[in-house]
């Protein structure tokens, strides 16, 4: 069947069979590989990705579903004047070791940031709970999300 | 993992919806937000042969008070649930705790509710608080209360052909409060004993109304009707509460699996019993 | 901590180097290897035995041959017409590849498809028809050693009953000794769970065998691609010069990717056989329940103490479950690995260690996870006897401690089984975290809780690491010595590329390898290129566990490094018209002692290398090493827990958690430091919910991640580190390794406060994970 899914900011239409999860779609038929896979059981969130804003597991998600929505991945973070604040703050702190979760713990943090300016420890802790690390212990990856926050709220607060 | 192929009909419309089920029959399946049916799917233990996906259908996705009830649209997501202001107590202290912040941004209090997990959350919140499901079937539209609704491990009173369109719970008119104490052994995991607790105060401080349900120490959902008969007339009191947690506890049949022995699960509802109707009572009073 | 010699623009050993790989890994252009998409790839998908052990009476593969897009199924007989239907294993054992006689647990591997697609490969797998016959499982070492228990490995030559092996070390006789003479004998039986690394990235090929030259590129999610290619050629007869293997970003491996599994050997065999590469990518729960497990020890360990709280000996019988084949990933003359580095961080004259192993109907691997060979289980039994007979003499566990360490003084130490410590302190390290703790006023809270029927617990663990593996007199896998190297070439404008034998899966190799030929040469770090993973460009090397990449790889870095700044000198005294003997190098500036006017830098020399030499030297700045360490590392930390038990329902929560290390030099202190953060948190999760179990039939409970449970950053308790630094003596830079460090230390710190929370009870043990039914009834029983 025929998809239109705007993947950060390009249209992509293709014919997708209807059993495609939108993470394969993203990675096999668009080619776009910093969207990784993880587990089969909704568990690990390694294939996160924000569907019409919101941080959701792609794994889970029928291409077909994905269809007239606007998808960000990794890859689509970057702005025009360089790197998104998490991606600075995630590389500033240490917040990854191997990077394979890496991609779905920025996008998690990025969405929190836009709803929460000034996330607490528990806050976004709470946030990243659907994704798992096995390297970090989540410690700097809860730093940088909240470094990211806070160097948001300054740079609004000064503009 | 790979669901194995499938139709796929995109409903525009709840009657469409409904003809499209009636086509496919008992190889369809609705999709909402697939957070349980396509992992089903994925690991090949549910094979359904037309899915009709709900989700462009418009204005199922509104919660909202209206006559004296919550209404929950087919499409409103657990976490437009734990976002709303017109939730209240069993049912807003849910919500946070109902699998993790990124399955919620997806999966559907409804589709919950039709599901019929035994371990799944809302169904004890709502033999709790109350609530009448609206299922939408060839013949129309139907409300069917909640207690007659769960039927078993995976199984309700829904026809062959209905879709679960909505949800009306009764909010309370006077004082009231509510838990969902929930014991699970990380975020993400179904409960491994949770205990769902509502109670409604009268002018006396007594206990008007009283709702108390249990998750994943049964095969279905359990409300403790003699708990609450129990409860209802009595003033609120930690004697009281020891004794509807007996009450409860007597009610719990699990089952020795990894989470833990069946004479602990028994000791945890036990204990967050009498946890939920304080803090429940406590809720109440302070409203 | 020393201070860095090094300014921070060169980025030496102390530095806080922001990491290099983070470039690519924050902007998703990360290559892993299911990233990997060679023109006209295939896609493989195995078919796993539903059964723990069943005969295998016929396979029917017409229906998913038929299927549109299937090109071949791969079967046991196939496989073996090549000669490759059974493979060793790592431990001198052999194991199937596909299944030919029978299944031996659930999982195994039994047929492969190789299709054009990997959802097709999937759906090809349900129209295989494969007719077992049961047989009765064996789930348990116990029940696998009776007699009369069915023989799990029949097809095994010699083979009559169900041992896989018998170990034993120290000295009996004098062990029996120290017990004669002790006033107590305390002791603790307990099981170390079955428990799995599980890498978020699982394991994963893309073999690619050109039929035509014979060629191999095999992408390969490998922790030590070099050992995989000579085993590649051993096992398959493939020259080893045609074999190439790449390993690409890894997404954690934690132990997970140091074996060869038949999945490799397969789609390797299939891409020959076909002519085109052959991708398979392990869904999660083929790597739950087929891929190397680790632990699963049953332990009885026994401690001769004095009532003044002396440790006069130790003795331990243990038993290890290994499943179907014996595939430990180990060196060769240790049969239960390094676990009879138990006697700690404790003076005692006499140990007797006694191990064997048993076949069981269960997936094979112990590996070691995030550990050095079976060393977590060695600290976890000793660490935990300690506390048990501190409250048998009724002293405290900290004193109790502090009463038997081997002092600073001893070092080097020869422990009762024969390791020499190289270096410590461990009384300034646990005196120093109990002080950070502040311990003495915890003791009083404690109590007072009590009095109030609330259960505080403080839980010590002191741990002692045998690390970086190993002397090439001890030390080799399948026959190959541990060793590792380094390959560095300076290019004439200065900058450096250096080549590894290790390899990282997330620890941050291209930076911290930098910054010890930054420390060495002064090349900035960014300017010094790390490459790794690839055979056919990096030197020979045993790869990257048992944190043995600093200690060995590190080493060679350190010296190879040397080698370069020795022959640096003899050119800048070219430049400088001195002599050799009076130039000094210092962050990258070479003087004449003396002078410090007259100098050239390490971009001057490195130009002169290819331009201008003294006479008779050879063009060029590069040398490589092999590095054979002189003794293994020990690193040590003193971690402590503080938790709170709810008496009602037996849930515990971590209140506080302080985790003093001592790796010795730190390269990279934010690196290091991010280490033992995911180390602690492994080291919770294993005390707390993260095991694998079966039931009566041989089921795996633990195939995904909603039964496998991985702690999220909502249940990981927050963690307060501290560091005290004793370098090792021998290492050229000091430092220890890290990386296993507070997976190995922390779960007995984490099970003693639990213990400690109800140790006026009369509670000394709850097995791990510490569920929390398992401490309700623990208190129950006890009160």
């Amino acid at each position: 069947m025929e998809v239109n899914i705007t993947i950060n900011g390009s249209e992509h239409a293709s014919d997708v069979e209807p059993r495609t999860l939108l993470v394969d779609h993203i990675r096999r038929t668009v080619g776009l590989t910093g969207t990784h896979v993880g587990c089969d059981t909704t568990s690990c969130g390694a294939c996160t990705v924000l569907m019409d804003g919101k941080p959701v597991k792609a794994c889970t998600v029928l291409a077909a579903q994905a269809d007239g929505s606007e998808v960000t991945t990794v890859e689509g973070l970057k702005g025009a004047d360089g790197l998104h604040p998490v991606q600075q703050a995630f590389t500033d702190d240490h917040g990854l070791q191997c990077g394979f979760c890496t991609p779905g713990m920025m996008l998690v943090g990025a969405s929190l940031i836009a709803e929460n300016p000034d996330p607490s420890d528990d806050d976004v802790r709470w946030a990243i709970s659907g994704n798992l690390c096995r390297c970090t212990g989540y410690i700097n990856i809860v730093k940088a999300i909240r470094t990211a926050a806070a160097r948001v709220a300054e740079s609004s607060n000064g503009s | 993992m790979f669901p194995s192929r499938f139709d796929l009909v995109v409903a525009q419309t709840v009657a469409e919806a409904v003809e499209a089920k009636v086509d496919a029959g008992e190889g369809g399946r609705f999709l909402a937000g697939g957070q349980s049916l396509i992992p089903m799917m994925k690991m090949r233990v549910a094979f359904p042969e037309t899915l009709i996906d709900i989700n462009r259908i418009g204005g199922l996705d509104a919660i909202e008070r209206s006559n004296g009830h919550l209404q929950v649209g087919a499409l409103v997501r657990h976490a437009d649930v734990v976002a709303s202001d017109s939730t209240f107590g069993a049912i807003a202290a849910a919500a946070p705790w109902v699998a993790d912040p990124l399955v919620r941004n997806r999966g559907t209090m409804c589709g919950s509710v039709a599901h019929c997990d035994p371990e799944g959350d809302w169904n004890s919140v709502l033999l709790a608080t109350g609530a009448e499901v609206i299922a939408h079937g060839p013949g129309g539209e139907r409300s069917i209360s909640i207690a007659d609704f769960v039927d078993g491990a995976f199984t309700s009173t829904l026809g062959e052909d209905e879709l679960v369109v909505g949800l009306r719970i009764p909010v309370p008119s006077g004082r009231s409060g509510g838990a969902y104490l929930k014991l699970e052994r990380k975020i993400g995991d179904y409960a491994t004993v949770a205990v769902a607790s509502h109670l409604e105060l009268d002018d006396s401080g007594g206990i008007s109304t009283a709702g108390l349900a249990l998750t994943s120490v049964n095969p279905i959902n359990t409300k403790v009707a003699d708990a609450e008969a129990l409860l209802v007339g009595q003033q609120p009191s930690d004697e009281l509460f020891a004794e509807a947690a007996e009450l409860a506890a007597a009610a719990a049949e699990p089952r020795d699996d990894v989470r833990g022995t069946a004479a602990w699960k028994r000791q945890v509802v036990r204990t967050y019993t009498k946890r939920g109707l304080a803090a429940a009572a406590q809720q109440a009073e302070g409203s | 901590m020393a201070a860095p010699t090094t300014p921070a623009e060169i980025g030496g050993i102390g530095h806080s180097v922001q990491r290099k790989e983070d470039a690519r890994l924050i902007e998703g252009q990360g290559n892993f290897l299911d990233d990997i998409d060679l023109p006209s790839t295939l896609h493989m998908a195995i078919l796993r035995s539903p059964l723990a052990h069943a005969r295998i009476n016929g396979i029917d593969s017409e229906a998913a041959m038929a299927l549109d897009g299937v090109l071949a199924v791969v079967t046991g007989d196939l496989m073996d017409q090549h000669g490759l239907a059974w493979m060793p294993t790592l431990s001198g054992d052999t194991q199937a590849v596909l299944a030919t006689d029978k299944v031996r647990y659930q999982g195994q591997e039994v047929a492969a498809v190789i299709a054009t697609d990997p959802y097709i490969a999937t759906d090809a797998l349900e129209l295989i028809e494969v007719d077992y016959e049961d047989l009765p499982p064996i789930t348990t070492p116990q029940q696998s050693l009776e007699e009369g228990a069915a023989l799990i490995r029949d097809e095994k030559e010699g083979q009559t009953d169900n041992l896989a092996y018998t170990w034993e070390t120290g000295d009996k006789g004098a062990t029996e000794e120290a017990f004669a003479q002790a006033d107590r004998v305390v002791t603790l039986e307990t099981h170390y769970p079955r428990s799995h690394p599980a890498p978020l990235e699982t394991c994963g090929i893309v073999a690619d065998v050109n039929s035509v030259t014979g060629q191999a590129t095999i992408y390969m999610t490998s922790q030590a691609p070099h050992a995989h290619r000579t085993l590649f050629a051993m096992v398959a007869g493939l020259p080893e010069q045609n074999i190439r293997i790449v390993s690409p970003d890894i997404g954690g491996g934690f132990g997970n990717k140091v074996p060869i599994y038949p999945g490799y050997v397969v789609a390797t065999a299939a891409s020959l056989l076909i002519g085109q590469p052959v991708k398979w990518v392990e869904s999660r729960t083929e790597n739950l329940i087929s891929t190397g497990f680790a632990r699963d020890y049953y332990m009885k360990g026994e401690l001769a103490v004095t009532d003044e709280g002396r440790i006069l000996g130790l003795r331990v019988n243990m038993l290890s479950d290994q499943g179907a084949f014996y595939s430990d990933a180990q060196p060769t003359q240790f049969r239960a690995g390094l676990f009879h580095v138990v006697t700690g961080s404790y003076d005692f004259p006499a140990a007797h260690i006694d191990c064997k192993g048993a076949f069981t109907n269960k997936a094979p691997g112990g590996v070691a996870y995030r550990c050095s060979f079976r060393i977590t289980e060695a600290s976890y039994l000793i660490e935990r006897l300690v506390q048990n007979a501190a409250y048998e003499v009724g002293i405290d566990p900290a004193e109790m401690r502090l009463r038997n360490f081997i002092q600073p003084e001893q070092f080097p130490y020869e422990t009762a089984t024969g390791f020499v410590y190289d270096s410590g302190d461990y009384p300034t390290a646990l005196r120093t975290a109990l002080d950070e703790v502040g311990y003495e006023d915890l003791r009083r809270e404690q109590a007072e809780a009590r009095a109030e029927g609330r259960l505080i617990g403080i839980g010590i663990a002191h741990f002692t690491e045998a690390v970086g593996a190993g002397p090439s007199r001890t030390y080799d896998i399948a026959g190959l010595k541990m060793i590792d190297s380094a390959e560095l070439r300076v290019h004439p404008t200065g900058k450096a590329i250096l080549k590894l034998g290790v390899k990282t899966q997330g620890q941050g190799h291209e930076t911290t390898f930098a910054q010890i030929v930054a420390e060495v040469l002064g090349i900035p770090a960014i300017d010094i290129k790390v490459e790794h993973g690839d055979t056919d460009h990096t030197p020979y090397g045993l790869g990257t566990y048992a944190s043995r990449s600093t200690p060995v790889g590190g080493a060679a870095t350190a010296v190879v490094a040397r080698k370069l700044a020795d022959k640096s000198k003899k050119i800048a005294a070219h430049l400088l018209e001195a002599a050799d003997e009076d130039i000094e190098l210092a962050s990258g500036v070479f003087s004449v002692a003396g002078s410090p006017d007259r100098s050239v830098t390490i971009q001057d020399v490195a130009l002169a290398a290819y331009t201008n030499l003294p006479e008779g030297m050879e063009y060029g700045l590069e040398d490589v090493t092999y590095y054979d360490p002189p003794n293994l590392t020990y690193p040590y930390g003193s971690y402590i827990v503080v938790v709170e038990v709810d008496p009602d329902t037996g849930v515990w929560q971590v209140q506080r958690m302080v985790a003093l290390d001592d790796c010795g030099v730190r390269i990279n202190p934010m690196i290091v430091e991010g280490q033992i953060c995911g180390g602690l948190t492994e080291g919770f999760a294993m005390s707390a919910m993260q095991w694998i179990t079966f039931d009566e039939d041989g089921n795996c409970i633990g195939a995904n991640f909603m039964d496998y449970l991985v702690p999220t950053a909502w249940e990981t308790p927050k963690f307060e580190l501290l560091a005290t630094e004793v370098p090792s003596p021998h290492h050229p830079i000091g430092a220890k390794g890290v990386g296993e460090s507070a997976t190995v230390g922390s779960p007995a710190a984490f099970v003693n406060a639990v213990i400690d929370a109800v140790a006026h009870l009369g509670v000394r043990n709850i097995d791990m994970p510490v569920l929390p039914d398992r401490v309700w009834a623990a208190i129950d029983e006890a009160s």
